[in-house]
């Protein structure tokens, strides 16, 4: 029976056999009088065991997405410990059994998460080497590792790895220093290796999380208030009892859901419970959330840049331009709505989720119902796409708060207005920037100053089952969305602040590439805008300003890719209704990894006011390549869904609550109106790995917005590019 | 009262017991007969990851009555093909990665089924136009439109 005290080992003999096919390492398993096994990310054993037939078992904090890391991973464990790919098990982001590596955002699961299982695998390689030394009686320097064996080149005898530590620990320490591979040598890390999760996604074999079924498991609906600050007032679920399959309804304050034996019962129950709430009428009218915006009080300044004296050499500038950039506010968009199974037993919760940060879920359980983190152990199975931090965790605690009132295993799925409405959402985010010109036009100051959420080091989200049934809660801080504000451009005086704000409208978080996306929109257009008032080609005078070479090599190579001409006015000679355009942006991302260039190519309907992105091209650095095709698969996703979020998306609402509920409120591109994409990798095998599910996104809303100016000669400012907001930038001119 | 309903599923007729004969499809394919190849994405007809083919009709699986796919042939995403056995669209989404989730793919290969199944050289317009009413949320546009022309010459 399971404990408040049980060990790692007993939870997992426990635990373990619901998901022994999906996740758990067979050895782990099987072995009742191993070892508990680590999980610091400080020790070989945390991400590595090598079984006895072989089969190596990389545990890895960082999870798969939908982004292609799991392949990935996998190249890099099986290229450092030279065994064949078919050979590595991947179990990710299990609480009992995976290292806390940190939520799998931000791009850095190759970066971060890659590059820890790469020193693992370097440190473990060279302890096998070492053993193999003394089982042939060989000096270790004269061996080597092929097809997963210690090989002693010289006389042609092996040892394979199973031999020597098959299902035993390493007992070792990660070394920081420990050889890995020189690049030339590999065979699996810079190929297109096929990916592994395919196959089974395209036969409908797959288990993503709202596939996975436990015996004995209830469905549940949760019931949301119809106002984002919902107070029951009353609850009749009399029609819903004679619902076939109802089970209960559960209710904690204003928390509601109804269990039922099947799904579609619980969905017809749940209809069926009539309730009354309290009116509430606290959301900014949509038609002011700029004024709302800055008229909310500033709790603190975070100074991001500050070089020279900006405020002193902008007033003494013979010319100055200010412009004013916001940001729309955006919903995830999941194509499958959260899900979430829970189960208690003996006091212990067993959650399988498709949250991207189950470490720091299984603690913001543990925190909700007042266990400790131990009596928490969150499974990971991949859901629909989140790009960012959606509501799988908030699935996660409703199932979790469900099961332990109704005492079973639950299933909760959201609907898809429960999606829409109840994912947190990007926040709005407004800049603006001032910037001075000498009398040749040279940039002798930039100022930017950013309205956007309060944010702290730990990037959580109200978990909203804690919110609405009264329990303990965290606040809601997106992560890191103050990065990219301060510039890459070396201008000799720059302020860069991002004013926090103490409120904002909707519970905020962190959707694919947050902060950077929005701050580099305004900055790229806003240097695009001081390139043309000092009469330079927007290309050239990026590359004039910048002092780093593996930028310079980007833009350079974007020029050549996309055949970039200097503008000089084409627009201009444009006649007719549509007119198309060209733009540039750049970015290193957070000032320190990737670099990205983009060319946009537009056309814009001077009647209709509608903008089409027909091709995007692309230069792309992110160092190391582990999968090229992964990589160009993640840079096309980045340009298609941002071109989405620029042109259409804007998140709609009344004073009570979101009413963009569903896809016909929340539009998203579809196939007709998909940009081509034209990418060029630069590999660098000798440089550190970088990510790029991010990065690529954050030029895609500037390129645009530039690309229109060049077409028509109007500066967007606000995404989404609607065709009113360029009617009635046009009707300016 | 759970009523039997007779489905005929990829080739065989199965038993689906259900209390609501209005209960969508859907949910008699994941949860009666398990088959999870079609996704609940909006139950609204809206995104497409529910799609199955009834009668050779792509049809949204979240909004389609059991009651009205009794009797009729239904395929799914399983019934294409295995893992081991692909059909040539899943093959042909294998060869171009054209997934990234995941999660919206099985109305992507079954609507292609359909229009494959009518057109068996469509243009790039044409399939745009054809998955229109398909929504992915990852981008994997293009590499979509590339795996169906492949299957379309593979089936040539």
């Amino acid at each position: 029976m399971l404990n408040s005290t049980l060990n790692r080992r007993e939870f997992l003999a426990a635990g373990g056999s619901l998901v022994v096919s999906f996740a758990i390492a067979p050895g782990a398993l099987a072995q009742q009088s191993a070892p508990v096994k680590t999980v610091s990310a400080g020790e070989v054993d945390g991400f590595l065991a090598i079984g006895a037939d072989g089969t190596v078992t990389v545990y890895s904090g960082k999870v798969e997405l939908g982004t292609g890391v799991r392949t990935a991973l996998m190249q890099i464990a099986a290229e450092e410990l030279d065994v064949p790919l078919g050979r590595i098990k991947m179990v990710e982001g299990d609480t009992l059994l995976t290292p806390d590596q940190g939520a799998t955002t931000s791009s850095v699961s190759i970066s971060r998460g890659g590059m820890e299982i790469r020193r693992a695998a370097a440190t473990a390689r060279a302890a096998l080497i070492g053993e193999a030394a003394k089982v042939l009686g060989v000096p270790a320097e004269q061996l080597t590792t092929e097809n997963g064996a210690v090989v002693s080149p010289t006389d042609g005898r092996n040892v394979p790895y199973s031999r020597l530590v098959g299902g035993k620990n390493f007992s070792l320490k990660l070394d920081a220093k420990a050889r890995v591979k020189d690049p030339k040598s590999y065979r699996l890390v810079g190929k297109p290796v096929a990916r592994v999760d395919i196959p089974a996604k395209v036969a409908g074999t797959f288990v993503f999380m709202h596939d996975f079924r436990v015996p004995g498991m209830l469905h549940a609906r949760v019931i949301r208030p119809p106002t984002m600050r919902g107070r029951l007032t009353s609850l009749d679920d009399a029609a819903a009892r004679k619902i076939p399959g109802y089970v209960s309804t559960v209710r904690k304050n204003d928390f509601v859901a109804v269990v039922a034996r099947d799904e579609w019962a619980a969905i017809r129950a749940a209809r069926a419970v009539r309730t009354d709430w309290a009116k509430w009428e606290g959301l900014p009218e949509k038609a002011k959330l700029w004024e709302f915006v800055r008229a909310t009080p500033v709790a603190r300044d975070d100074v991001t840049q500050n070089t020279g004296n900006a405020a002193d050499a902008l007033k003494t500038a013979p010319r100055t331009l200010k412009a004013t950039f916001d940001f729309a506010i955006h919903t995830h968009g999941s194509i499958g709505p959260s899900c979430a199974i829970a189960r208690w037993q003996d006091g212990n919760l067993t959650c399988w989720t498709a949250s991207q940060q189950t470490h720091e879920l299984r603690k913001q359980l543990a925190d909700m119902f007042g266990v400790k983190h131990d009596n928490v152990r969150c499974i990971y199975l991949e859901g629909s796409g989140c790009y960012g931090r959606n509501g799988h965790e908030d699935a996660a605690a409703d199932a979790a708060l469900l099961a332990r009132e109704t005492g079973q295993p639950v299933r909760v799925q959201w609907s898809r207005e429960d999606e829409h409405v109840w994912d947190p959402k990007g926040p709005p985010t407004l800049i603006d920037y001032a910037a001075g010109l000498d009398e040749r036009g040279n940039v002798v100051a930039w100022t930017s100053d950013a309205y956007i959420p309060q944010g702290q080091s730990v990037s959580r989200a109200t978990l909203i089952a804690a919110d609405l049934a009264g329990m303990p809660k965290d606040a809601s801080h997106p992560g890191s969305i103050q990065q990219q504000l301060a510039i890459q451009y070396g201008f000799p005086n720059v302020r860069t602040v991002a004013h926090r704000l103490a409120d904002t409208p909707f519970r905020p978080s962190w959707i694919r590439t947050p902060g950077r996306m929005q701050n580099t929109f305004g900055n790229e257009v806003f240097v695009d805008e001081i390139a043309q008032a000092s009469g330079a080609d927007p290309l050239e005078f990026r590359i004039r300003h910048l002092k780093d070479q593996r930028g310079i090599e980007v833009l350079e190579r974007l020029a050549r890719l996309a055949n970039w001409q200097p503008r000089d006015k084409v627009s201009r000679r444009q006649t007719g209704n549509v007119v198309s355009g060209r733009g540039v942006s750049y970015m290193k991302y957070e000032l320190v990894r990737t670099y990205v260039g983009a060319v946009a190519e537009v056309e814009v309907n001077r009647k209709s006011g509608e903008v089409r992105v027909t091709r995007f091209y692309v230069a792309h650095d992110c160092g190391q390549i582990i999968n090229p095709d992964g990589l160009k698969n993640q840079i096309e996703g980045c340009i298609i869904q941002t071109t989405s979020r620029a042109l259409l998306e804007d998140l709609q609402f009344n004073r009570s609550t979101v009413t963009s509920r569903d896809w016909v409120g929340y539009p998203i591109l579809r196939f007709p109106d998909i940009p081509d994409v034209v990418i060029d990798l630069i590999d660098r095998p000798a440089e550190t790995p970088w990510g790029a599910g991010e990065p690529t996104a954050a030029v895609v809303p500037s390129a645009i917005s530039n690309a229109v100016f060049d077409a028509v000669g109007v500066r967007l400012r606000s995404v989404p590019f609607t065709p009113g907001k360029v009617l009635a930038a046009l009707r300016a001119i | 009262m759970a009523q039997a309903h007779t489905l005929n599923v990829n080739g065989k007729k199965l038993q689906v017991e259900a209390d609501d004969p209005q209960m969508p499809l859907l949910y008699a394919l994941r949860n009666n007969l398990g088959l999870t190849g079609p996704h609940f994405g909006c139950g609204l007809a809206q995104c497409g990851a529910c799609t199955v083919l009834v009668a050779g009709k792509a049809v949204r699986s979240c909004s389609f009555p059991l009651a009205a796919a009794a009797g009729k042939e239904i395929v799914t995403l399983e019934g294409l093909g295995a893992p081991g056995k692909p059909h040539p669209l899943q093959q042909a989404f294998i060869d171009e990665q054209a997934v990234q989730c995941g999660y919206c793919i099985n109305g992507m290969i079954m609507q292609a089924k359909a229009l494959l199944d009518a057109n068996k050289s469509p243009t790039d317009v044409q399939i745009k136009q054809a998955l229109a009413g398909n929504l992915c949320r990852c981008g994997v546009h293009l590499r979509i439109v590339r795996a169906v022309q492949r299957a379309a010459k593979m089936m040539a």
